[in-house]
């Protein structure tokens, strides 16, 4: 009994200790943004690791989840008699829900497992310690690049996932089965907003950006430093960077949309 | 890899990224059908104007000259008032043009219709529309036909004592 008292007692300060690392690492992170003007090359390199390199995953995956879109929405549609609305269903399930949320897992996947390793590495081989014996700060020399890339990626990708996708739907719909073109651009022209849709999801993306970016570098960085902590961090940032995804999608929905 | 090819990569990734952004505010989203519609304001009173919303059409002719801008409920008439926003360069809309609430298809969306008159004079920024025809309630069209279905039993009643 007390045992088990313990065992949560334990787990629990241990989940509040995390998670206060974490905190103090991102005022840090931001607190060392500024520094990064001067040396923006480090942050080019850094969004070409984790941006450019993940585009050719979400071009795909885009494509093919619009074009999914496209043939379910269809079939279903087309029982009502409303084949046409199908640009207004590819349109707003891709930038409302689709576009970010499947971005940011594919991107936890992609470039935060990788951030993680990288980093975890460099502590486990004393890397960062080496840079703080020459006094340079690792939180500023390699976690902020890595995070500033990070945020401006997703929202970027996100985007390009959407605009992908709602193509992929209009070569389905439009291409294959035989919806109107006019009717597909039209409907969707009619229905979404800049501001209602497109706005809230690039905001969507960008808390997404700076969720699955931070949850990667603080893992990376809080690793053990061995190879076994290394692959443990690696896992955890994949898991808590899709369920922090998920559950966020679901809050910030209810504030965008719930009214 | 060199810088320099790092950065044109990195270059055309953030131009890749806006224009995704550019192309889903462009063509997905209503931002290219809002400009240049700063047209003159029509008012209208309707009885009853459920379903019509902000932005919702108006065409004349099945054509869409304008949007409605503003719904708001008279406390003085008892009415819903009913501001249109017509495009600038349809101006030759005749004074005694009535409108009517319309549903395009069977469950679509309500829209205003304008039908022309014959008047000389044309309507003008601020004038209100003194013909209108209120939108059709299904629950009301289908509670008078039952009342007229109930009264007409009840005659025939009275008429075959």
């Amino acid at each position: 009994m007390l045992g088990a008292l313990q065992l949560l007692g334990q787990k629990g300060l241990d989940f509040f200790q995390r998670l206060g690392r974490g905190n103090i690492l991102l005022l840090h992170i931001v607190e060392g943004l500024p520094s990064l003007l001067p040396r923006l090359p480090l942050l080019i390199r850094q969004t070409y690791m984790v941006g450019v390199l993940s585009l050719l995953i979400i071009v795909v995956s885009g494509l093919f989840v619009g074009m999914v879109l496209g043939l379910q929405g269809y079939n279903t549609l087309v029982d009502f008699g409303a084949a046409e609305s199908l640009g207004t269903m590819v349109a707003l399930s891709l930038v409302r829900e689709l576009g970010p949320v499947v971005t940011a897992l594919l991107f936890a996947g992609r470039a935060g497992s990788a951030l993680t390793a990288e980093i975890g590495l460099m502590k486990a081989t004393e890397q960062l310690s080496a840079m703080e014996m020459m006094a340079v700060d690792p939180v500023r020399r390699v976690l902020a690049p890595r995070f500033l890339a990070g945020v401006i990626s997703m929202p970027l990708l996100a985007a390009i996932f959407s605009a992908i996708g709602v193509l992929g739907g209009w070569f389905v719909g439009v291409g294959l089965l035989g919806v109107d073109d006019g009717a597909y651009w039209m409907q969707m022209q009619d229905h979404v907003d800049v501001y209602d849709d497109i706005m809230n999801g690039v905001i969507k993306s960008l808390v997404f950006g700076v969720v699955v970016t931070w949850i990667a570098v603080f893992e990376g960085y809080d690793a053990v430093p061995t190879s076994e902590g290394v692959s443990r961090a690696t896992t955890r940032t994949v898991v808590h960077a899709a369920l922090a995804v998920l559950g966020l999608d679901f809050i910030l929905t209810a504030l965008m949309f719930g009214d | 890899m060199t810088t320099r090819t790092i950065e044109i990569w990195v270059g055309v990734f953030i131009a890749a990224g806006l224009a995704a952004l550019f192309m889903l505010a462009m063509k997905v989203s209503n931002l290219s059908t809002y400009q240049g519609e700063t047209g003159y304001e029509l008012v209208a009173r309707f009885e009853d104007i459920s379903g019509l919303k902000e932005r919702s059409p108006v065409t004349v002719a099945g054509v869409r000259i304008g949007r409605v801008k503003q719904i708001v409920f008279d406390d003085q008439t008892l009415e819903a008032k009913v501001v249109m926003e017509i495009e600038p360069r349809h101006n030759k809309l005749p004074k005694d043009t009535s409108a009517s609430i319309y549903t395009s298809g069977l469950l679509g969306e309500k829209y205003i219709g304008l039908d022309p008159g014959g008047d000389m004079e044309s309507l003008k920024q601020g004038d209100e529309i003194q013909l209108t025809q209120d939108s059709l309630v299904l629950e009301k069209l289908v509670g008078q036909f039952v009342a007229n279905f109930i009264n007409n039993k009840s005659d025939k009643k009275v008429e075959n004592k």
